[in-house]
């Protein structure tokens, strides 16, 4: 830059070329968001349910897991009752195996929250990549992983899911996996769709044009523009995973007995239904039910607010 | 013009697209020589190749289209055929790019400074600091008002004059040889324009790069350029010293465009304007390929035009006017 001195002074600019500085990005965001109440309170349940979920341990009047606190004779408690020992009050119940289903609850709902952002958050990245490598190398490459989205796409999601954990056995990891390939093809058709739109734009024509490396055009140019719609399908795919794992488990193919999920208790309780034991399905199955339909309902208002040709 | 030393020197570069409708010449023979220090104006209608031949230069033409023929050398290195490594160091850093619509070539998501700063550090190893300063200092140069807080926004938060004014602080950024501007006015409304007409005359005076101003628009580039040339349906028609062109031009392409400037018609009467369309770059006939639209067409036209040459201005016609606007 040695040779670039500014000589004399810089001609005026003209002062209407200089707008007034404007709220940032997230403020604009949050302002649009709110404008749906009912989704306000969506996003105030999904903070509550992640804040339950993460101070579980810490909450619990009964630690479920372990054997100590838990005793057999308090099995099948109606909501209300006191345990055997006096030391609990099961506001909730128990479930067949004489846990607290209050606390069992909680604790399935991290274990329930904890795979489907896991396995959103893998899925995502899988599918971000395989798309983002897709759009831009483009010919062959493209049209191959193409075809195999659409071989995964065109399979029922849970055939595929029951398949992979009969091959690959019980366990949250195992879980995990499946609901990532039953998902990552969902990741990879959108962003290579958006991806596909942002890298014909002029800024990575100007990105090349300076003589940037193809990563950093992939990674830094193009993939921050398709995050908008990769956080919309996200949000309603991890909704997705969860009632997928629900169902696995409810199957009981899913998560071992030690480690129940929602599912896992909603399936405990199922045997009791008709005898008038509602509690133990029904408490889990409302927790489920809210849970996905917040996540939804917060996927669809982040759907209207970022997509600019919802906009009014 | 004889130039000592051209920077960059393309002869007989040809681009084609390779489409299923056909091959689109797109670029079909085009000699270009710019020097040290020197504007050329590169004037055209839309679909004459004008920006094609700045792709071309740069390496940048996608699928289908393809360099098929020519050479393009820069500081005598070959460029057509170079390695994607090698091209990528040039580009941004040697030969930079200004793009016609400041409001699409810059990043939405970055802020001025990132995007800056990585031109900079794309070619060069310097730590943030050091390409902040530079980016500032560059922003300085372009006249733009408060280039601190300029630096710290995002490219929705500047109007197109200042966008472009970034565009251009960022060509200039690493110091380049040559800079190829496509159409960058053509989005600015007239005011604007010529502040930065002004700005990147003044930059290229300054700091000795040359510059390859593509523009369709006649009145913006006889002010500003050096040497014009002339492009046609994919080649050079004419070319040679600004006022010599403007003032006489040889091929009647060229007067006719003269011609259609709106300040050279009489007030009252209808706009002078060339007959007919850019032929279609797909099956060009063989010959002139102006001579559907000309006035003086004659027979000989049918057959390949030969260029006339004299060391300072080059025509391509079977019968060159003598001169005057006629």
């Amino acid at each position: 830059m040695s040779r670039l001195v500014t000589e004399g002074p810089a001609p005026a600019e003209d002062k209407a070329d200089v707008p007034p500085r404007e709220e940032t990005p997230l403020a604009r965001f949050w302002s649009e968001y709110r404008e749906s109440p009912l989704a306000v309170a969506a996003l105030l349940l999904v903070a509550v349910l992640i804040v339950l979920a993460l101070v579980a341990p810490y909450i619990v009047p009964q630690n479920p897991y372990d054997l100590a606190q838990v005793d057999v004779l308090d099995s099948r408690l109606p909501p209300g009752t006191k345990s055997s020992n006096g030391k609990y009050t099961h506001w909730l119940g128990t479930d067949g195996a004489g846990r607290d289903l209050l606390s069992a609850m909680l604790y399935g709902l991290r274990i329930s929250l904890a795979v489907g952002v896991m396995s959103g958050f893998i899925a995502m990245a899988l599918g971000a990549a395989v798309g983002l490598l897709a759009s831009y190398a483009g010919g062959r490459t493209e049209a191959a992983i193409m075809r195999l989205v659409d071989l995964q796409l065109s399979f029922p999601a849970i055939l595929l899911a029951l398949m992979l954990i009969a091959v690959l056995g019980k366990g949250v990891d195992k879980i995990i996996i499946a609901l990532v390939t039953v998902q990552w093809a969902y990741y990879a058709r959108t962003v290579r769709g958006t991806a596909l739109v942002e890298q014909r734009k002029d800024y990575v024509e100007a990105a090349r044009g300076l003589g940037l490396s193809h990563s950093r055009i992939v990674l830094k140019h193009i993939l921050p523009n398709c995050l908008p719609p990769l956080i919309v399908v996200g949000t309603v795919q991890t909704a997705h995973a969860i009632s997928l794992e629900a169902t696995l488990s409810f199957l009981g193919v899913g998560l071992p007995q030690t480690e129940p999920s929602l599912g896992l208790l909603i399936s405990n309780g199922f045997e009791y239904m008709l005898s008038g034991k509602y509690w133990i399905s029904f408490f889990p199955g409302i927790v489920l039910l809210v849970t996905i339909v917040v996540i939804n309902l917060v996927g669809d208002r982040l759907r209207d607010v970022l997509n600019p040709r919802l906009k009014r | 013009m004889t130039t000592p030393e051209p920077i960059l020197d393309v002869k007989g570069l040809r681009t084609h697209f390779f489409t299923r409708q056909g091959v689109v010449k797109a670029v079909d023979g085009v000699d270009l020589r710019v020097a040290k220090g020197e504007v050329l104006g590169l004037v055209g209608e839309s679909g004459s190749g004008k920006s094609i031949t700045g792709f071309s230069i740069l390496g940048l033409v996608d699928p289908p289209g393809r360099i098929v023929d020519g050479s393009v050398r820069f500081k005598g290195r070959e460029l057509v055929g170079a390695p994607d490594e090698e091209l990528r160091s040039i580009r941004g850093n040697r030969i930079a790019m200004i793009f016609q619509d400041p409001m699409m070539t810059l990043n939405p998501v970055l802020r001025i400074d990132t995007q800056m700063m990585e031109a900079v550090r794309a070619h060069a190893a310097v730590d943030k600091a050091t390409a902040l300063a530079r980016a500032r200092d560059a922003l300085a140069m372009t006249g733009i008002a408060s280039p601190e807080q300029r630096l710290k926004a995002y490219p929705h938060e500047l109007s197109g004059g200042m966008r472009q004014r970034v565009a251009i602080a960022t060509a200039f950024l690493n110091d380049p040889d040559l800079i190829i501007a496509d159409e960058p006015t053509t989005a600015l409304d007239v005011t604007i324009q010529a502040q930065i007409l002004h700005e990147a005359q003044q930059l290229v005076r300054r700091t000795g790069a040359g510059l390859i101003w593509i523009t369709h628009d006649l009145a913006v580039i006889s002010a500003l350029a050096d040497r014009i040339a002339v492009m046609y349906a994919g080649r050079i028609v004419e070319s040679g010293p600004s006022a010599d062109v403007i003032g006489t031009p040889q091929h009647p392409y060229t007067a006719g465009l003269i011609g259609s400037v709106p300040s050279n018609n009489k007030r009252g009467e209808p706009l002078r304007q060339i007959p007919g369309m850019t032929p279609s770059l797909m099956n060009l006939p063989k010959g002139c390929a102006f001579r559907n639209r000309c006035a003086y067409a004659a027979a000989a036209c049918a057959s390949e035009p030969p260029v006339h040459e004299d060391g300072r201005r080059m025509v391509r016609c079977v019968a060159p006017l003598g001169g005057g606007t006629r």
